[in-house]
């Protein structure tokens, strides 16, 4: 009899969406497209928690069947301790996003790309041949470009760069390929991708453009994944010699802080939670640059705290912005009376993001900052300075959008039964991480030893020894 | 069950009870389930008798004991291998006084609010946040670990700011809310990085590596005076920032825009008394440095005498009370920069009764003067201010205007700290805004308003 675990479940999870983008394109009207492209994403979503399952379920996974042929192993997809949770959550985010869509904004949305760019993404977190993953990273930038043409924005700042993404990141990777070590340059060319891709100071300002000019949405479905930090991990950080990552490091420390002190003085909304976005994916980087196995454990963490509060914080300025256009930040809009449940959906979430503590982020930074001090001090006053400014840039925020003399509206703008699924379970898991962080911390504490081991493998150098303590996790 | 069971299960309750109060408060509010005035009132009312209760409880079996110094793993909330997050206690003779007051003084404030605040748009907000508060205080009080520490900190912080802001249609809470808001994190941010240091140099969190082992205030610092001194000047800072200590002197008559009840707790009696409390708890690696233990007693007799000063000009009675109790601090860190232990604590417990008194008087003040004049039969004598009897010709006018502008505190940090900081980054902003224009070849979003807030 086939067992469940015989399924490649997260290919069926990219077919969901890739399916319904093909069919949904052939629907004219959007009312009708919205609850299929919920089922899509409600499917892939549940596809990607079998296919997360089955990694502890079967420890040496050979499934034999999936929608790709079995002679095309290079091209099958499978998920692992590592990438697991993070598509888990990403496709989360996607159904979530798709749910809370308003129907004023339904005729803007495109179902057919955001379905399209999802199985993508899914793809790219199951893809284990670089080529394979090099190109499904290329393929991404696809669907914002078209998102950019459709709303008449000018793509120009983000064509540039992600077009130095994309160069350097097949040039360096052939480079590679070439040469079994890695060479000077071929490490300089994929240094520069990450850089581009993470939105690393000073190649950082298309990620301000692009928040600025795509719909919310769609801005947060490209950015919140961190696709730029999964090349790192995935194709860099195993061959990077210690100065690949030392810059990375350098660089992504000088982002963070500038990125936090930006936010502080931002005038709109948008513009805020690019530089928010930035600070964060920062630190995470940072993280990758120490590379211990705590530094790198709390960097995978606040990964995973970075997508869903950052995420949720996104989706609270949509629904905001689906009743009240873009938010100013130079006066006080005085917003909490007409949607008391957005305000304190958007001070939970946004205190998450900074590592509040009770909430995910707030372990993740502590481990980050554990990681770093013993290494470098530096990293870890500025990981702490980043925070209290990112704190500050939030709360400012909350006080200008939500306090001030009541905003008068003669219709009710309180949340809708879809916003409020999706706020609770987003807090749900932002505060229940938080309180109960353990196999969480496990799961990426687990992953980060088997990269660094990776790492040691390929690189021939010596490991951390941890052997000895293995007895002390507490499952 | 031993003595030892006995308090592990006294000091959960005094952890759990106000931990289930933010539970339940915030869980109904956001289930939009609010419950009753009087349910809220009565739920925060049974919380604090039954954590005065348990942490009495605490006391007496430490007392029966003869157990001075009780440290308490709660529980750990990460274990992997080479690192821990564990919520750890501890009860002493400094944690235990904080903590029964805290509940006290909780519970009293939760009584009068209720009806104080009786049919106050903003009634449950006012409880969660406050239900916030108290754990926040009680996190802080006794934390044995400077990560619970900051912990407790940080909520205190969240729910004084927002506690400030309470009456959010008008411009002047919010804004003044921010204030505090941002030197709390200053403050935070200077005992995150405290810790950072503390870690770099022990390798652990903990107070006890950091003052040593031995109970407190027998304990003493295992740092150098060197370590001690970097270490110590950042937990001044973070004080500094907590208790209003000068140059940060100047968000404290602005949280009196929140309601009586919270600046009676908040600014009159509790976390105003938070930094000092800190300075206590690490008096052992104040007292290693000499140069440290200056510092605070100049910051400490500074701030006293800049708050007689400013106070006597004020014209609000809550203004007045925010220096008059502003005095006292700086006198009670004074204290524990010269290396008195039970001195600043019996005064800081003290003044904290006295003050939440007043305070809560504070909106009765018209009615209790004219008590009183009825009493006396004539009108209460008008003594002058400090500076008419003590300043005279140009002095007086100069403490005058000192006094009425508050020092210049707040302008200094505006102008010295905050201007440039934002004009910088503006000026960023903008050059980004160009070069974004110049990508986009021309196509530039117009920056929103052009008015700074």
């Amino acid at each position: 009899m086939m067992s469940l675990w015989e399924i490649r479940w997260l290919e069926v999870a990219v077919a969901f969406p890739l399916v319904g983008a093909i069919l949904s394109a052939f629907m004219r009207d959007s009312r009708r497209a919205f609850p299929f492209s919920i089922t899509c994403t409600a499917l892939a979503f549940t596809g990607c928690l079998i296919a997360w399952a089955g990694v502890y379920a079967v420890p040496a996974p050979s499934a034999p069947l999936g929608l790709l042929p079995s002679g095309m192993t290079k091209w099958h997809l499978t998920l692992d301790r590592f990438n697991g949770p993070i598509a888990v959550t990403t496709s989360l985010m996607y159904f979530l996003i798709v749910l809370v869509t308003a129907r004023t904004k339904m005729q803007r949305f495109s179902f057919t790309w955001t379905l399209l760019a999802e199985a993508i993404q899914l793809a790219v977190f199951g893809a284990t041949e670089p080529w394979v993953l090099i190109g499904l990273l290329t393929a991404g930038t696809i669907p914002p470009f078209v998102t950019l043409i459709r709303r008449n924005e000018s793509t120009r700042a983000y064509c540039l760069h992600m077009g130095m993404f994309i160069t350097l990141m097949i040039s360096g990777w052939s480079l590679v390929e070439a040469d079994a070590t890695l060479t000077s340059a071929a490490a300089v060319l994929l240094f520069g991708a990450v850089l581009v891709r993470c939105g690393t100071f000073p190649v950082h300002s298309w990620v301000v453009d692009w928040c600025e000019r795509a719909s919310m949405g769609n801005a947060l479905l490209f950015l919140v994944p961190l696709n730029g930090v999964y090349f790192a991990v995935r194709l860099v950080l195993p061959i990077a010699p210690d100065w690949v990552l030392s810059g990375i490091g350098i660089a992504s420390l000088i982002t963070a802080l500038y990125s936090a002190a930006m936010s502080t003085i931002q005038r709109e909304a948008r513009r805020l939670f690019a530089y928010l976005f930035l600070s964060h994916a920062s630190l995470v980087l940072v993280g990758l640059e120490l590379h211990t196995t705590i530094a790198l454990t709390g960097a995978l963490s606040m990964w995973f705290s970075v997508t869903l509060a950052l995420g949720g914080l996104g989706l609270t300025l949509r629904a905001l912005e689906a009743r009240f256009g873009r938010l100013h930040l130079h006066r006080y809009l005085g917003l909490y009376e007409q949607c008391p449940a957005l305000a304190i959906c958007f001070l939970i979430l946004g205190l998450a993001v900074v590592g509040f503590p009770g909430t995910l982020g707030f372990v993740a930074g502590e481990l980050l900052v554990d990681g770093a001090v013993g290494s470098n001090l530096a990293v870890g006053v500025v990981v702490v300075l980043a925070g209290a400014l990112n704190g500050i840039a939030v709360v400012r925020a909350w006080f200008l959008i939500f306090t001030g003399t009541r905003h008068e509206s003669s219709i009710g703008m309180n949340t809708t039964p879809r916003e409020r699924v999706a706020a609770v379970v987003l807090m749900f898991l932002v505060v229940g991480g938080g309180l109960f962080p353990q196999p969480g911390i496990v799961s990426r504490y687990e992953s980060a030893r088997k990269i660094l081991h990776e790492r040691a493998q390929r690189l021939a150098v010596p490991e951390e020894d941890e052997t000895a303590e293995q007895g002390e996790i507490l499952e | 069950m031993d003595a030892d069971q006995l308090l592990t299960a006294l000091a959960a309750s005094i952890i759990a009870v106000p931990s289930l109060l933010v539970a339940t408060l915030t869980v109904l509010t956001l289930c939009n389930r609010t419950p009753g005035e009087r349910t809220t009132g009565r739920l925060c009312l049974f919380a604090n008798l039954i954590g005065l209760a348990a942490s009495l409880a605490m006391l007496l079996v430490m007392l029966a004991v003869d157990s001075r110094h009780v440290s308490l793993n709660i529980g750990n909330l990460v274990v992997i291998p080479h690192y821990h997050f564990s919520l750890k206690l501890l009860f002493d003779r400094l944690s235990m006084p904080f903590v029964i007051l805290t509940f006290l003084l909780c519970g009293t404030i939760a009584a009068f609010s209720s009806r104080y605040l009786h049919r106050e748009h903003g009634y449950n907000r006012f409880f969660v946040l406050f239900a916030l508060f108290l754990l926040g205080m009680i996190l802080a009080a006794a934390s044995g670990t400077i990560e619970t520490l900051f912990a407790g900190w940080e909520l205190v912080g969240l729910s004084s700011a927002l506690l400030v802001a309470f009456f959010q249609y008008r411009p002047a809470p919010p804004r003044n809310g921010f204030r505090v808001w941002v030197v709390y994190r200053i403050s935070d941010a200077a005992l995150l990085l405290a810790a950072v240091v503390m870690h770099h140099m022990t390798g652990e969190g903990d107070f006890d590596h950091l003052l040593g082992h031995g109970p407190w205030p027998d304990g003493e610092a295992s740092a150098s005076t060197l370590q001690a001194l970097v270490v110590g000047v950042l937990l001044v800072l973070a004080a500094a920032g907590k208790s209003a200590l000068v140059p940060f002197s100047g968000w404290l008559p602005r949280a009196m825009e929140g309601p009586t009840p919270s600046s009676a707790v908040f600014y009159g009696s509790l976390s105003v008394h938070l930094g000092a409390f800190l300075l206590l708890r690490v008096d052992a690696i104040l007292q290693s440095s000499i140069w440290l233990a200056g510092l605070v007693v100049v910051l400490g007799l500074t701030t006293s005498i800049y708050a007689y000063l400013v106070g006597s000009v004020q014209t609000d009675i809550k203004s007045a009370l925010s220096f008059a109790s502003l005095a006292q601090v700086g006198l009670i860190v004074a204290e524990i920069g010269l290396g008195f232990r039970y001195l600043p604590l019996v005064h800081l417990l003290g003044h904290a009764c006295l003050r939440t008194l007043q305070f809560l008087r504070a909106p009765t003040l018209l009615q209790d003067y004219h008590t009183l004049e009825n009493a006396i039969g004539k009108r209460l004598p008008d003594a002058g201010g400090p500076l008419d009897r003590w300043a005279g010709g140009r002095l007086r006018v100069w403490a005058y205007r000192l006094a009425l502008e508050r020092g210049y505190l707040d302008v200094m940090l505006c102008r010295f700290v905050v201007d440039p900081f934002i004009a910088v980054f503006r000026m960023f902003d903008r050059l980004e805004r160009r070069w974004l224009a110049f990508l986009a070849g021309g196509d530039q979003r117009p920056p929103s308003g052009d008015r700074s807030s």
